[in-house]
């Protein structure tokens, strides 16, 4: 079973990935808009690449006023 | 040519459209690869009618007022005719604001009706100002069995029979309420009539046709301005067919084009812009050859239509470019923001018309737009049929203030009658944006007069909105100013906000303040966010009510600190 946790660790990682940054560089508080620098639609590619590796379908409104890791994985949490 | 002057409202209009055409599909509904939706004029019709006897059992009356806060999907446009149909005022709101804003807009609006997607409703109930709510009648789509709706009813449960009462409205009535800010202290509601709605459709569709077989995308929600117009007044009055795809998805996009056969398609300069580097990277990708006799090919298109468009030699030079945006594509229709001239040369060269169009809900959607003739890529185009464009006290260069006059201009901002004498002004809409006309008609944007920013993604951000997450700072006072506001800028891009700071005397900028302020700017949304702080040491001037004298402070401003004062956050 996995925790918020482990899904968050995963999230990072799969973001550092795909978007050619260091793991390091990120943590789960971090807003990855500004951390990544990207656009919504950009936050949309990393969001069908999470949905890949979960095994899960998002609506586009999961999104919807998220902005840092963390929240992102307990939206995914809530799904696996 | 579409000939609207025998019908007084959009009720009305759309009542001929759906008696006229009763077997072609007016909407389709996509969800990734799963369609959800087929449905013909007279489904439509048998879909609507339930609702807008709902309406009426619960008292629904001539004028009033229901709001619909939904993503891009068919029920949207389902729900608005019943409520157009009651003779309503329909209030669309965004569904991407959160839910205490979308509450404080349901109060300013007095919508007593609400039609509301299920996870936004969840989302509503657990907001703080959920119990102020005034709608009386709440129908929510797509809940799912057994959750709770706080009295809300189900969307899904109307298959009432019984023939409704249609209501007739006449053209100077107010039609929608549509709110073209956030919240922040002053809501603009714009009022639009059916005069002004009908006008738009006859003037845009003089332009870009619609007819029984069209069918255009529509991935843009339909509350935004430019969707109500083009995905659904202008093909419902037409025959057209309506696809609504239900993500934002690049991938998703492209597919559609191709499954769906799609003729138009509307988009913010975002996605346009992600669509010409999926192009790139596709062209890049080809081998050598291949790539070096497609750029001839290209540049034998760009030669044959630099007078006029050219759609059939375009698909015979460039199949393949057609073929993927499904061969049947007539134009793209940008607008909301600046779109780079570069962006709108490239598809023009491939054969993809791109109609640059500019406006903004007062004016009722678009003011002007390219009409190709010839392509234009520099500018945004020409008034629309109907439609008067002049430039207020024009500097030397000739750029001064858009003012724009005609039928389709909204009648009023809602409970705010000094807003609206300040904006309009002897019939003419103050568009507060800075442009120039050249000798053939064409209007060139050069930036902003108002104190206001526009994001890539077409969304109007006002920094009045935004100081509300900086209440409760450590500091004498504060307020938030578009950079180009303070410092004007003869440009379209870039736009930053700016939080300028008064601290209390002997108070100075700590790193633990600015921590504070990087933290409330966290909060926000990503493109609401302020880009740097500007410390100010004198009092800001206030009106006898102490609220800030915006245009004398940044008059202040604006004389004794340069733009390079900012410092970055």
């Amino acid at each position: 079973m996995s925790t918020v946790q482990n899904t968050t660790e995963q999230i990072l990682q799969l973001a550092a990935e795909h978007f050619k940054v260091s793991r390091e560089k990120l943590t789960a508080d971090d807003d990855f808009f500004q951390k990544l620098g990207i656009n919504s639609l950009q936050a949309l590619d990393l969001l069908t690449r999470l949905e890949q590796h979960f095994n899960i379908q998002l609506p586009d409104y999961e999104l919807q006023g998220v902005s840092d890791f963390r929240t992102l994985a307990e939206r995914i949490q809530s799904r696996l | 040519m579409l000939d609207l002057r025998q019908y007084n409202s959009l009720g009305e209009a759309l009542r001929a459209a759906l008696e006229r055409w009763p077997d072609e599909i007016c909407l389709i509904e996509a969800d990734r690869e799963r369609e959800n939706v087929r449905m013909t004029y007279r489904e439509f019709e048998r879909a609507a009618l339930p609702l807008a006897c709902a309406w009426q059992d619960a008292g629904f009356k001539n004028g009033s007022r229901a709001a619909i806060i939904m993503t891009n999907q068919s029920k949207w446009l389902i729900s608005a005719y019943s409520i157009l149909f009651c003779g309503g005022v329909l209030v669309p709101l965004d569904y991407k604001l959160t839910s205490a804003e979308q509450l404080e807009l349901l109060a300013h609006s007095k919508a007593e009706f609400l039609v509301v997607e299920y996870h936004l409703w969840r989302a509503m109930m657990q907001a703080e100002g959920f119990r102020s709510l005034g709608a009386r009648v709440v129908l929510v789509t797509e809940a799912p069995p057994g959750a709770d709706l706080a009295g809300a009813k189900r969307w899904e449960e109307f298959r009432e029979e019984r023939a409704p009462a249609f209501l007739p409205r006449s053209r100077k009535d107010a039609a929608s309420i549509v709110y073209s800010s956030g919240t922040g202290g002053r809501p603009k509601g714009c009022v639009l009539t059916h005069e002004n709605y009908l006008e738009q459709c006859v003037a845009l569709t003089s332009l870009y046709p619609f007819w029984p077989g069209v069918r255009y995308l529509s991935i843009l929600p339909t509350n935004h301005a430019i969707d109500f117009m083009v995905g659904f007044i202008g093909p419902f009055t037409c025959g057209a067919a309506v696809v609504h795809l239900r993500t934002l998805r690049p991938e998703y996009i492209r597919e559609a084009f191709t499954r769906y056969k799609i003729t138009y398609m509307s988009l913010v300069p975002l996605v346009l812009k992600n669509l010409e580097r999926g192009l790139r990277r596709q062209l890049d990708e080809l081998p050598k050859g291949r790539r070096r006799i497609l750029n001839t090919l290209i540049g034998v298109n760009r030669a044959l239509t630099r007078r006029r468009p050219r759609l059939a030699l375009s698909r015979a030079l460039l199949p393949q470019v057609h073929a993927a945006f499904g061969g049947e594509l007539r134009a793209l229709f940008v607008g909301g923001a600046f779109t780079e001239p570069a962006t709108l040369q490239f598809f023009y060269d491939l054969g993809i018309q791109v109609g640059n169009g500019y406006g903004c809900t007062e004016a009722g959607t678009v003011i002007t737009v390219n009409d190709f003739n010839p392509f234009r890529a520099d500018t945004v185009g020409r008034p629309l049929p109907g439609i008067e464009v002049r430039i207020l006290n024009p500097a030397s260069d000739g750029i001064g203030e858009v003012a724009t006059r005609s039928n389709m201009v909204m009648s009023h901002y809602l409970d705010e009658p000094e807003m609206t004498r300040e904006t309009i002004v002897d019939g003419w809409l103050l568009t507060g944006d800075l442009g120039r006309l050249d000798g053939s008609g064409h209007l060139k944007l050069f930036g902003r007069k108002r104190n206001m920013i526009v994001t890539e993604e077409g969304k109007n951000i006002y920094p009045e909105d935004i100081e509300t997450a900086f209440e409760g700072l450590p500091a004498k006072e504060f307020c938030v100013f578009a950079a180009n506001y303070l410092w004007p800028a003869r440009t379209m891009v870039g736009e930053r906000l700016v939080l300028v700071i008064h601290l209390e005397p002997g108070q100075k900028i700590t790193e633990e303040l600015i921590s504070r302020i990087s933290d409330r700017n966290r909060r926000l949304v990503n493109y609401k966010r302020i880009s740097g702080y500007l410390a100010w040491d004198r009092d800001f001037p206030l009106t006898a009510s102490l609220k800030i004298k915006r245009g004398e402070l940044a008059d202040e401003i604006r004389r004794s600190l340069e733009r390079s004062s900012v410092v970055a956050l």
